[in-house]
């Protein structure tokens, strides 16, 4: 019981009813026997503690911080796109009230105001939006400041599917969506069927997948990566290297991909690197450029992860030999 | 004559941050508005109280700590162009950020423990852990080029180092660059009382150190013949350096070119002795760093700039002239 009884207000409630149960009980001709009625008072003032402290949540957070709230936020900030999406994926749209200028998406958030970026936000402009809660990543210093400040701050970085799955069902759980797992496992066989819909032929295709220019490149540990396996293509970077492992130009060649995948942003001057011209993805044109909006999709941890796989989907079925 | 226009230098100099000061209660994402609300609105009030004055405040003491840095720097090494950051603080600092954003999250135990040390802790460990290290690698304080020599390798080493772990963990490049750019965006009242309790005391050390560093001016071998104890003095203006640069850039990231410009301001408008000139130096930093923080917040209101670009802008264009000036008339700066 003392596990249940949490918060102030769910002990006051239970000495109450500790203190009203007698008489019930005595003005009515028939007493129970002696256990069975400590038994009911015992799941009475458990089923009130419990029903009262559904309103009092804590979540821990990517920092090994318990945070509680009263109840679930109504104004939330969002520091960090890929858990604006996750907000807004849950239905829970309404309740941002600011995000970041990196957040572009879903459409309307674009609207709302923005207060710098995830790890420069304007500490300031977060305060003056009155938020119950700031969603922010673990490697901001501005969460030691807000918190500093009494703002409630749940510090998450959704790295990998496994991640964005968590995270979601942590904020489900914050925003109280009960179908939040229904809304995962929706997403989740959005991916299986891209998977499906991979011509044959494609399997196994070699892929590479440059996620900024200076070689960084998409290892398998990372969400590109996961993605890439799960539709059943191949990653030409090793495991091991990590996931954003930096990649000598010579080891690309040599692994010769059949596609090469990459932002429009980092797309420039491909073909002009030493050696490169004769690679086959080269040569046969078989080089996808995604738009900023798509690589968005594709490199964010998030609830786009359907509409990510089925971007390279189409982006293989297109280009694959 | 410049002993009075010292003192007048020191007083427009406090009288300019104090107006500063109130500029910058008033400026930011919301505006004067939150002033003037202040007194009805709570969030107005935590606005203008817990978030302006102690940001703006914070800017100065930073800017104070840099600059008496600065000029200590330049004094021990007899060198305009030394800096704070040149006993390997910098990289130090630098290093320990990327560290510790590098290992957080990847045990329980280290996540726990760097929850508790923050970034501001792991950049300070980091700036005192590359000054002690320069001073490891050139057997003490006594040899000035050995000391010069090894502060500038352990920059380069230790920046190396940063280099490595960013690329090992590219998810850090972003936190890393703000750290480098410098910001005074987080600084609270226990921020500005921590610089505060640095400041007192290393000022109080620089001033009375102040005659020797005259002393020292003169060159190492005449300083000693005049009775310096030049180990001592040594030992303890490192210290000064160290713990000033350590506290300012652990509270606010590596700001540019106050430490630099800071001494160089003051001796163009008054030359006056070493005691002086470290005390005056604080208080252009301060104000330096103050103006710049106040600016950054209203350019592109209601984001921010990163302030240390304009530091570097405003310092570096102010030196510029100078010197402009200075050499049409033939001198040098």
């Amino acid at each position: 019981m003392r596990e249940v009884v949490l918060n102030a207000e769910g002990a006051k409630i239970s000495q109450r009813t500790q203190r009203k149960h007698p008489k019930v009980f005595s003005a009515s001709s028939a007493h129970p026997p002696r256990p069975l009625r400590s038994i009911i008072r015992w799941l009475t003032v458990a089923s009130l503690a419990a029903a009262l402290n559904a309103h009092a949540l804590t979540i821990t957070d990517d920092r090994g911080i318990n945070v509680t709230l009263e109840k679930s936020p109504q104004r939330i900030v969002s520091l960090l796109p890929s858990l604006t999406e996750t907000v807004c994926e849950l239905g829970q749209c309404g309740r941002l009230v600011g995000v970041d200028r990196y957040s572009n998406f879903p459409q309307q958030v674009r609207t709302l105001p923005q207060v710098g970026g995830g790890i420069d936000p304007n500490i300031e402009a977060v305060v003056a939006l009155r938020p119950d809660v700031v969603l922010m990543a673990t490697s901001s210093r501005g969460a030691q400041r807000l918190e500093a400040l009494g703002l409630k701050v749940v510090a998450m970085e959704p790295k990998t599917a496994a991640d964005a799955r968590r995270v979601m069902g942590k904020l489900g759980q914050l925003l109280e969506v009960p179908d939040a797992g229904r809304i995962w496992r929706a997403i989740d066989a959005g991916v299986s069927a891209a998977a499906q819909s991979l011509p044959a032929r494609a399997k196994n295709t070699t892929v590479y997948y440059e996620v900024s220019t200076g070689g960084y490149a998409a290892g398998t540990t990372s969400f590109i990566g996961e993605l890439m396996q799960r539709l059943g293509l191949k990653n030409i970077v090793a495991g091991e290297l990590g996931p954003f492992p930096r990649i000598n130009p010579e080891y690309v060649v040599r692994a010769d991909p059949a596609i090469i995948m990459v932002g429009s942003r980092n797309a420039l001057g491909l073909e002009q690197r030493p050696g490169w011209a004769g690679m086959r993805a080269v040569r046969e044109k078989r080089v996808c450029v995604f738009t900023a909006d798509e690589s968005d999709v594709l490199v964010r941890p998030g609830p786009r992860m359907a509409e990510a796989a089925r971007l390279m989907v189409r982006c293989v079925t297109e280009k694959a030999p | 004559m410049s002993a009075r226009r010292g003192i007048a230098l020191g007083l427009v100099l406090l009288l300019a941050a104090g107006s500063a000061l109130l500029v910058g209660a008033g400026v930011g994402s919301t505006g004067f508005s939150s002033v003037l609300n202040a007194r009805q609105d709570p969030i107005a009030w935590q606005i203008v109280w817990d978030i302006r004055l102690p940001r703006t405040l914070g800017a100065w003491m930073a800017g104070a700590l840099l600059g008496l840095a600065g000029a200590v720097a330049q004094g021990l090494f007899r060198n305009p162009l030394a800096d704070p950051y040149l006993l390997g603080s910098a990289s130090g600092a630098a290093l320990g950020v990327g560290l510790a954003l590098a290992l957080f999250g990847a045990s329980p135990f280290a996540t726990q423990w760097l929850v508790r040390l923050g970034l501001t802790g792991a950049a300070f460990v980091g700036a005192v852990g590359g000054v002690l290290l320069t001073l490891a690698l050139a057997n003490g304080v006594l040899h000035t080029l050995r000391l010069l020599l090894a502060g500038v390798i352990v920059g380069v080493v230790l920046g190396a180092a940063r280099d490595l772990v960013t690329l090992a963990v590219p998810d850090i490049l972003q936190a890393m660059q703000a750290f480098m750019l410098g910001s005074t965006g987080f600084v609270g009242w226990t921020a500005c009382g921590v610089m505060a309790a640095v400041l007192v005391p290393m000022l109080a050390i620089a001033w009375a150190l102040g005659r020797m560093l005259d002393g020292l001016a003169l060159g190492e071998s005449t300083a000693s013949s005049l009775g310096v104890p030049l180990a001592a003095m040594r030992a303890a203006l490192v210290a000064v350096l160290a713990l000033s640069t350590g506290a300012a850039v652990a509270q606010t990231g590596l700001i540019a070119f106050v430490g630099l410009a800071a001494p160089h301001l003051v001796r163009s408008i008054a030359p006056v002795t070493h005691g002086r000139l470290v005390v005056l130096s604080a208080l252009m930093g301060g104000l330096l760093l103050m103006v710049a923080d106040v600016l950054a917040r209203w350019i592109i209101a209601p984001q921010e700039l990163p302030v240390g670009v304009l530091t570097a802008v405003l310092g570096g264009s102010y030196l510029l002239w100078l010197m402009h000036k200075r050499s049409a008339r033939g001198g040098m700066l």
